[in-house]
């Protein structure tokens, strides 16, 4: 297959003829030099359709997610939220084909996929509850934070009973007094001897109380990032306790808790990675996460788009389907463009992370900003769509939307998404 | 006994898609709509990933008479567990004029080449409903068929096999090497795992084309008509008995 460079005006293009070629990476050469891709990824077409674009192994990845989805979460979806049940049953069945462990190596027991595999994973298993799906995403982002920086004995020890929600993981880095201003925070981890004795309290930990392993990121050392560790702590280690359950809009699936330290002693061997890294582990985790609540968002969004056709379709009125009006026609090619854009975003992010990209950052909070608060809207149309009886909770467009409502805020405020894209956009970049 | 099972896997438009007509009225809508692998077959191919866990069965073979795309369904089966598949390449234009008789004879070449002890298929495809592949191979072997099975266990040298059928269950048995054809109780199929996904991709699967093992695939059938099944009408009341037998015979449905 002749791979033509032609220059023109500083710009390479690379011509490839064919778009449906899997094994062969085609190099493209552009002016900041060869760019290896590692995936096909960007000879397919990204559609409607989430499966268009993906290899043959990513379809069957997506189909299994959305099997599972559709037999095991979306029947119980809205007793889990009514209920306020943390599903520990139906997510260990999720954890037991790889779920539970999704990005982090297969060395010591994860599933060793890539980022993109993750997103399309999240993406499909949100349309059975979003709620459980973005749990089950921040336990995967846990357990890649141990996976990829914790030692060979914490691995050994964690990462098999993660893979399989033996155990369940929280990540703890909000407090009371420091969202947005993360690095400001103030849960100390005092040395003494060979312990460290933690005080201090974690805010809005989802997950808190129900979960057996916490990653706390707590001061080890000086003001600012660089004074703070990733610590692991255990549920039932003494000084540690929790507070009341969080009555919540939505994210009813998941417990949110306040995490509160009261000289609680911990080995010092729980710190992961190195004195002082924490603050790096808990950014490089969210970036991650990002993407993954991201995927969420836009699960919920197709999930919705799609009630809202069947809805149209079916619903009369002045003697004709809604799906005739013209007005109905617009909004639905307007949420479907946000959806086919979100999607790409997203999925673009993912291999950016995965290929450890320059622009990693900015990519990410770009797909996190952008897919929560479109898809939101999405959501919201979706429901306008139904009339009255989406505001029932009989049909599921209610539950989808609160639950993603908070997709805009948690990870990383979307006004902290735009500083971030912003101090990449003014440093040098070009 | 260790043995060689054979599983066919169809590839048919998924069960949840609406389906819609030809506007040449000659078949239905297939481009650019679901296809997976036939809920029957799900069925015979978790019965004889069973089996080999059970170490009644040392190989399961996937194998699908289909276009390109039946490929895809031959690597769901290998995800589930077959060791691995046979692609019989079928061109796309006449995969819909492909019968359960074409089928039935590749089937048995198979067997024959592959020295087969047993196999397994869905009892009926949920496009053509057809129900003959099974008893045709098995027919065209000379082997003892077992259709319709909810129960498979094995004896000496034997299978004994509870058959669904209209009276209730019949309990029947079989000498090996046979064909069975699986039904809907038969088992709940398992869910492929995602490492069982990434180890399906380095399983085999041979192509192959059905002049390669002396089928001929011309169609014995001629598709006159396709068309949607009649609008529901509305029902009418009627006051007593007497007038329900009346309108019944005039309608001649008594």
């Amino acid at each position: 297959m002749p791979v033509m460079l032609s220059f023109s005006r500083g710009v390479l293009k690379c011509c490839n003829g064919i778009s449906k070629f899997t094994s062969r990476l085609e190099p493209c050469v552009t002016k900041l030099g060869m760019m290896g891709l590692t995936s096909p990824h960007r000879h397919y077409v990204t559609s409607l359709n989430p499966s268009h674009g993906l290899t043959e192994e990513q379809v069957a990845i997506y189909q299994l997610a959305t099997d599972f989805a559709v037999k095991e979460m979306l029947p119980n979806m809205a007793i889990w939220d009514e209920k306020e049940l943390f599903p520990v049953d139906t997510m260990r069945a999720a954890a037991a084909l790889g779920f539970g462990a999704i990005y982090a190596s297969e060395e010591y027991g994860g599933t060793g996929l890539s980022r993109l595999d993750a997103s399309i994973i999240f993406e499909a298993l949100s349309k059975g509850c979003t709620s459980t799906t973005a749990y089950i995403s921040i336990h995967n982002m846990c357990a890649w934070m141990i996976d990829h920086f914790g030692n060979s004995s914490q691995k050994e020890q964690w990462i098999p009973q993660l893979a399989a929600m033996e155990k369940f993981a929280s990540y703890c880095l909000t407090e009371p007094g420091s969202g947005s201003d993360a690095a400001s925070l103030s849960t100390t981890a005092k040395r003494d001897g060979s312990d460290l004795i933690l005080n201090g309290s974690k805010a809005f930990i989802s997950g808190g109380g129900d979960t057996d392993v916490y990653l706390v990121m707590c001061r080890t050392g000086g003001q600012g990032p660089k004074g703070i560790s990733c610590v692991l702590v255990e549920k039932g280690t003494p000084g540690l306790s929790f507070g009341k359950k969080e009555k919540k809009v939505g994210w009813n699936s998941q417990p949110t808790r306040m995490v509160i330290f009261e000289d609680c002693r911990v080995p010092a061997s729980n710190i992961i990675g190195s004195e002082g890294q924490g603050f790096n582990i808990a950014m490089k985790g969210l970036n991650g996460g990002r993407i993954n609540i991201a995927s969420c968002s836009l699960g919920a969004a197709q999930a919705s788009i799609e009630a809202a056709v069947d809805y149209v379709k079916v619903r009369k009125q002045f003697s004709k389907p809604l799906s005739s009006f013209q007005n109905t026609q617009f909004r639905l090619a307007e949420m479907g463009t946000e959806v086919v854009a979100s999607r790409l975003l997203v999925r673009n992010a993912a291999q950016a992370l995965q290929d450890d990209h320059p622009d990693t950052v900015a990519l990410c909070s770009m797909a996190k900003y952008f897919v929560t608060e479109r898809c939101f809207q999405v959501i919201n149309e979706a429901l306008q769509l139904h009339g009255g009886y989406g505001y029932l909770k009989d049909y599921p467009v209610q539950q989808y939307l609160r639950d993603s409502r908070v997709h805009m805020i948690l990870e990383g405020t979307n006004e902290v998404m735009r500083l971030l894209i912003a101090r990449h956009i003014l440093s040098e970049w070009k | 006994m260790s043995l060689r099972v054979l599983v066919g896997v169809k590839r048919v438009i998924d069960y949840a898609v609406k389906i819609r007509v030809r506007p040449d009225k000659l078949g239905v809508v297939t481009d650019g709509v679901k296809h997976s692998m036939n809920p029957f077959d799900e069925i015979a191919i978790e019965e004889a990933v069973r089996l080999k866990e059970k170490k009644i069965a040392k190989e399961v073979v996937a194998i699908s008479c289909g276009p390109t795309q039946a490929q895809e369904t031959i690597r769901t089966a290998l995800a589930m567990g077959a060791d691995r598949g046979i692609h019989v390449e079928i061109p796309a234009k006449e995969v819909e004029k492909l019968e359960p008789l074409h089928v039935a004879k590749i089937m048995a070449k198979l067997v024959e080449q592959e020295k087969a002890d047993l196999v397994v298929l869905g009892k009926q495809a949920i496009d053509d409903d057809s129900n003959a592949t099974a008893q045709m191979t098995a027919a065209l072997l000379d082997w003892p068929q077992a259709t319709f099975a909810s129960k498979i266990e094995k004896t000496d040298g034997e299978l004994q096999v509870t058959r669904e059928v209209d009276g209730g269950l019949e309990i029947i048995k079989v000498k090996l090497p046979a064909v069975v054809s699986a039904d809907l109780r038969l088992n709940e199929p398992r869910y492929a795992t995602l490492p069982n996904i990434m180890k399906a991709k380095k399983k085999k699967i041979a192509k192959m084309k059905a002049a390669d093992l002396g089928v001929d695939t011309s169609p014995h059938f001629e598709v006159l008509d396709v068309a949607d099944p009649p609008v529901r009408e509305a029902g009418i009341k009627v006051e007593d008995v007497d007038t329900l037998v009346t309108k019944l015979k005039d309608a001649g449905r008594i």
